[in-house]
């Protein structure tokens, strides 16, 4: 049970019980007032059962909804505050534009005349300002969400709620909304609720993460450490699970196009070049499978980054039985590694010898 | 000659007059409540709901002597409603255009439902969800979401319930009788000439003028809804 002082830390607080035919969904969820939630699950796992529960579309058998202080659902109390009373941000997954407005009133449609004065921000932000005055028939996927996203931010919400927002887009028009949606997390000072099951997707911009599967919570907290806990693996990514470290650009190299960052207890690594001054702090990801690990640095290597770190874990790897998952600690950070039974054997790797975590500078995605 | 000829008489004037204002007036009433009924059949589920739609269709499937029995049973001086309406505000229904104008659009009415409950159904609630979540409350939804976007259903509804109020005849000549300048519209006075021998010529003009008001009504209809469906499709300007 958390405690009251706990709870004013949290925007959105839920629990909630609903029977859809065979499905049964029951949730416990509590939003952090600040950052990106991630709601996680395979589709059919009830992410979006549990947003239309969050928004008022539909209603629950039992349970509660309380956004900050106000109390927007309670089965028991028979409350039940109507969707347009709820001062939620809700962004589906079709943009669901009104195609008999432009997209200058589609964006007004909601706005109260506090909000007008971010007009032109948002605008600027999403990168809209060119497509005011044409009808929502003439957009394409991406710039249609967009301006879905920036009608329900106009409404001055108190919480965001995205719905797959990157669902039906291709490749290239995926990496640049979702460029557009890291900027505008880190500009905006509400709550993000964004619902996913692309793990890529959210290790880009997710803070917080709750896993959903068959209608219940199964994991939750800070998306750092989850992707660090090793029985996840193949919920978070499987073949594909990463680490996320947090580094902050210390300088540039014009020559390769490169940048130096550095991680919290001094180490650093080149990736290529970001186009963020120094001080910038930045997310890297960084897969399981671009991690090698050697004794020490070796010479005439093409590896352009060696941390040392410290084994902090070695675990059979759930899924290959080839491989072991190997988890690294340095600082107050951690790291992960999957490598061949074999290699851990004949290098002798135990828990607490040190190691020098050897990391291709090209396999950091620097795009976003 | 010719143009004398193609000349409208007085009494003709008079009929399509008179028949465009009853005609007006029978649809004027009944788009407001029309519109509520529709809406009300095609968002909504209630007890009584079949039972509603039943009633509603029975003007299309009744003859209409027994619609117009009916209206003068109850709207008649002695009806329930009629003696109300009598002697409450001294205003008599039977024998007046206003008469004409209730009895057209008591057989025009579920014309109109029917045309504007499936523009309202093709209207898709994913938007008026998205409305709500925009703060909009259920009215504005209707007025801003739902009633825009069924503009093309509803103007065909509303030329169609007017043509049928314009041909409206049996009900009519019943609830309202044939009474040349006050419920003489133009089928009665077709009926009325085609009653009289010799008057053979003049029918016949009365018979192309209502088919040629009806080839208009059905041409402006066409038009003005396929100017709606365009707005709501414009591409690129």
């Amino acid at each position: 049970m958390s405690e009251p002082s706990l709870e004013r830390n949290h925007a959105l607080d839920c629990r909630l019980q609903k029977r859809l035919g065979e499905f049964d969904l029951d949730i416990s969820l509590a939003v952090p007032a600040s950052g990106v939630t991630a709601l996680f699950g395979q589709s059919g796992s009830g992410k979006t059962s549990l947003l239309r529960l969050i928004a008022g579309l539909d209603r629950p058998d039992a349970g509660y909804v309380r956004l900050g202080e106000r109390t927007l659902t309670d089965v028991a109390g028979r409350t039940q505050v109507p969707v347009h009373k709820r001062q939620l941000g809700i962004v589906f997954q079709e943009a669901r534009l009104f195609p008999h407005y432009r997209v200058r009133g589609n964006l007004t449609y909601g706005m109260p005349p506090s909000a007008r004065s971010r007009f032109d921000d948002l605008v600027t932000l999403l990168g809209i300002g060119h497509l005011l005055e044409r009808l929502p028939g003439t957009l394409s996927g991406g710039e249609a969400r967009r301006v879905a996203i920036g009608r329900a931010l106009l409404t001055h919400p108190r919480l965001l709620l995205l719905d797959e927002p990157l669902t039906g887009l291709d490749g290239e028009r995926k990496q640049e909304l979702l460029r557009y949606l890291v900027r505008l997390t880190r500009e905006i000072d509400i709550p993000v609720v964004y619902v996913s099951h692309d793990t890529a997707e959210i290790a880009t911009i997710a803070d917080h993460l709750a896993l959903v599967e068959q209608g219940r919570l199964t994991a939750h907290g800070q998306l750092d450490e989850l992707m660090m806990r090793l029985d996840l693996t193949d919920r978070l990514g499987g073949f594909d699970a990463a680490t996320r470290l947090s580094a902050k650009v210390v300088d540039h190299d014009s020559v390769y196009s490169l940048t130096r960052v550095a991680l919290d207890d001094g180490q650093t690594l080149r990736i290529p070049a970001v186009d963020q001054p120094p001080g910038t702090p930045v997310r890297l990801r960084v897969g399981v499978r671009d991690v090698a690990l050697a004794h020490a640095m070796p010479e005439g290597t093409s590896y352009r980054n060696g941390i040392t770190t410290t084994i902090e874990a070695i675990e059979a790897s759930p899924q290959e039985p080839s491989a072991n998952e190997v988890r690294l600690r340095f600082g107050e950070q951690r790291l992960r590694a999957r490598l061949t039974r074999q290699a851990c054997e004949e290098m002798q790797l135990t828990e607490g010898k040190t190691a020098v975590a050897l990391i291709r500078s090209v396999a950091f995605d620097s795009r976003i | 000659m010719f143009l004398e000829a193609i000349a409208l008489s007085e009494a003709e004037w008079q009929a399509i007059i008179l028949s465009l204002k009853i005609a007006g007036s029978a649809v004027g009433w009944i788009l407001v409540p029309g519109i509520a009924v529709a809406w009300l059949l095609a968002r909504h589920e209630f007890r009584g709901k079949a039972l509603l739609d039943g009633l509603l269709h029975l003007p299309l499937v009744l003859p209409p002597v027994v619609v117009g029995y009916l209206l003068l049973l109850s709207l008649g001086r002695n009806g329930w409603l009629g003696q109300w309406l009598y002697q409450g505000f001294g205003f008599s229904l039977p024998f007046t255009w206003q008469g004409a104008a209730i009895a057209g659009g008591v057989m025009a009415f579920p014309l109109l439902v029917r045309a504007v409950r499936l523009s309202l159904e093709a209207v898709d609630p994913k938007l008026e969800a998205a409305a709500g979540t925009l703060g909009a409350n259920r009215w504005r939804v209707l007025f801003t979401i739902t009633l825009p976007l069924a503009v093309p259903g509803l103007l065909t509804g509303t030329v169609l319930a007017f043509a049928r109020a314009l041909s409206e005849f049996g009900a009519t000549i019943t609830f309202a009788s044939n009474i040349p300048g006050e419920t003489r519209t133009l089928p009665l006075a077709l009926y009325t000439l085609i009653q009289t021998p010799g008057k053979e010529a003049a029918a016949a003009r009365l018979c192309v003028l209502s088919i040629v008001i009806a080839m208009l009504s059905l041409m402006a209809s066409e038009w003005l809804a396929r100017r709606a469906r365009q707005r709501l499709q414009e591409r690129d300007r």
